[in-house]
């Protein structure tokens, strides 16, 4: 009873915010949005599988990029038609890396992610002309719900059209994951991720669910990086740089990776947190640093481990 | 006859593990292997399961050589099997874990958007196993709280869940304390016939479950077949006695 009472306040209060808050607080929930897309995909793949990618920045590079690469040099600024492509990208991308990758786990599997996140780097760095280099490409402003909104400022439009065109993907995001885990797939990446070998006995193929899960995590990060672009008007390098997969590895550790709202929490304390931390003190890595460091060794459960009744730390041992 | 292994040679560099083994169960059979550590069992069972592969002869499961297809295409095929040392999903309750075998049998995994819940088949199968093999007050609980005896019989009952027409089970009562063993073996064959299962293989140390249940022993010694009949004979067999179940016992 509790869950749906929260998530009816949480909507609620999302709904309203840019009505009621400054328009910068209601800026910082976009990336909060976006984020909270690739963090559903990327927990399909840790939470749900048991397997930790270190190089999803490849793929929300991959997402932002097709944005501004469709809006600059082709014309299209449809996101209803960026968004598909996007994930399009993305899985077309993830079908021969992940095929590769899922036959490895744990840290081997860590690693080769990295290292596909980081060959996707380079090329971005790199191909300057098909890229722009370290620079890299406009976004500019997509069209939503079927109009240019030409009379929106750009706050204005974010706070506005924007900020509700990010939501409503967020809901879908959420709904489409709320629903993968409750499938008999789901089941079958559970199987997998408690234990491999009993999975295989049961007659789970074990690889090709870990890569059915690394396509659809592809697909999430590319939309939730599809998303992130907008605000900033810009995309570069950085989006794919193994340093931003490294916070979707914290924002779900954050937030807890073994509840499914837990990512989503993440998303939303890493935002704010970073912005707090940044106003006021200009190391504020070391703040997160101490902070990643506190929640592995006192609360492996993450925040929502905090509520959970459920012992966190057992989970974490696996 | 369901399973017959030809004349069945592994090694590993020189280490010869087995050493021309040729076995059959046939139908209705439940074969109970044993034999002393370092005879070959454990590799009889990978054989006869197909996670290896033999380096000479054959292993034919319905007519069909099964040397090295893998755990998958094993269960696909209609052959379960359970560990000795228990396997199970943690995290998991006993109904997930058996509505993971259903699943996994009825080859519904691929359904990315359809309901577990709503999914009555695999609900009513589930359930119905659990009750089977007495799990069904526990059905909500994570399988890692569960009493050893009870993680046993979820491993063996997901394999099951399978409805294979044949089961190996690796030390089905190791692990379980004595007073629970039979309680443990009752479960099985009671489960066994419930659903109609065709063979049962186990591999088992304890001599009084090996007697009390099998039709058949076959006695492994230093990778060779030492004796293959039905308990009175083996309990007979001076060389059974001597070299596998030990004067001590039985």
């Amino acid at each position: 009873m509790r869950t749906p009472l929260a998530l009816g306040v949480v909507s609620a209060a999302i709904l309203v915010l840019p009505l009621v808050v400054p328009p910068y607080h209601a800026t910082l929930m976009l990336p909060f949005m976006a984020y909270g897309v690739v963090l559903l995909g990327f927990n399909l793949l840790f939470g749900y599988t048991g397997l930790v990618s270190f190089g999803h920045a490849l793929f929300i590079g991959i997402g932002a990029y097709a944005g501004a690469v469709l809006t600059t040099k082709l014309g299209v600024r449809h996101m209803e038609l960026i968004l598909p492509v996007a994930a399009l990208a993305a899985a077309l991308a993830a079908a021969p890396v992940g095929a590769l990758c899922v036959r490895y786990v744990k840290i081997y599997f860590g690693m080769l992610t990295l290292a596909f996140g980081m060959v996707f780097y380079t090329f971005l760095l790199k191909f300057y002309r098909l890229t722009g280099g370290d620079e890299g490409m406009r976004m500019l402003r997509p069209s939503l719900f079927g109009s240019e909104w030409a009379g929106f400022n750009k706050t204005a439009y974010l706070v506005g059209p924007y900020y509700y065109f990010s939501l409503a993907v967020l809901v879908v995001a959420t709904l489409v994951m709320w629903r993968i885990v409750g499938s008999p797939f789901g089941l079958c990446l559970k199987t997998i991720r408690d234990n491999p070998l009993k999975a295989e006995s049961l007659g789970v193929s074990v690889p090709r669910y870990r890569w059915y899960a690394f396509m659809i995590s592809a697909v999430y990060a590319a939309v939730g990086g599809a998303l992130l672009a907008p605000p900033t008007g810009n995309v570069d390098p950085t989006l794919a740089y193994w340093t931003h997969s490294g916070n979707v590895v914290f924002m779900v550790l954050l937030g807890g990776f073994a509840s499914f709202f837990g990512p989503l929490l993440g998303a939303f304390a890493f935002i704010f947190l970073q912005d707090t931390v940044m106003s006021v003190f200009p190391y504020w890595r070391l703040i997160f640093g101490a902070i990643l460091a506190f929640i592995v060794i006192v609360a492996p459960g993450g925040l929502m481990g905090l509520f959970a009744r459920r012992g966190p730390v057992e989970v974490s041992r696996r | 006859m369901i399973l017959e292994a030809q004349d069945l040679r592994k090694r590993y560099g020189a280490f010869v593990a087995l050493d021309g083994i040729s076995l059959t169960v046939r139908e209705g059979e439940f074969v109970s292997i044993i034999g002393p550590n370092g005879a070959g069992k454990s590799t009889l069972i990978n054989l006869l399961t197909g996670v290896l592969t033999p380096s000479e002869g054959r292993v034919r499961f319905k007519g069909q050589d099964i040397g090295g297809i893998g755990p998958v295409a094993l269960a696909r095929l209609g052959m379960a099997r359970s560990f000795q040392l228990v396997q199970i999903f943690p995290d998991l309750t006993v109904l997930e874990t058996l509505q993971a075998a259903v699943v996994s049998r009825l080859g519904r995994g691929g359904r990315l958007f359809a309901s577990l819940r709503g999914d009555r088949q695999v609900q009513a199968e589930a359930l119905e196993v659990a009750g089977l093999f007495g799990l069904a007050n526990r059905a909500h609980t994570p399988a890692r709280t569960l009493p050893q005896g009870d993680k046993k019989l979820l491993d063996v009952a997901s394999a099951f869940t399978l409805r294979p027409e044949i089961i190996l089970l690796d030390e089905p009562t190791s692990g379980v304390s004595t007073a629970d063993k039979h309680a443990v073996m009752e479960i099985l064959v009671g489960a066994a016939r419930r659903i109609g299962l065709k063979a049962i293989i186990q591999v088992e140390h304890d001599m009084d479950i090996v007697f009390g249940y099998s039709d058949r022993i076959i006695a492994l010694h230093q990778g060779r077949v030492l004796a293959d009949a039905a308990p009175a004979a083996i309990r007979a067999d001076a060389r059974v006695v001597d070299m596998v179940i030990g004067r001590g016992a039985r």
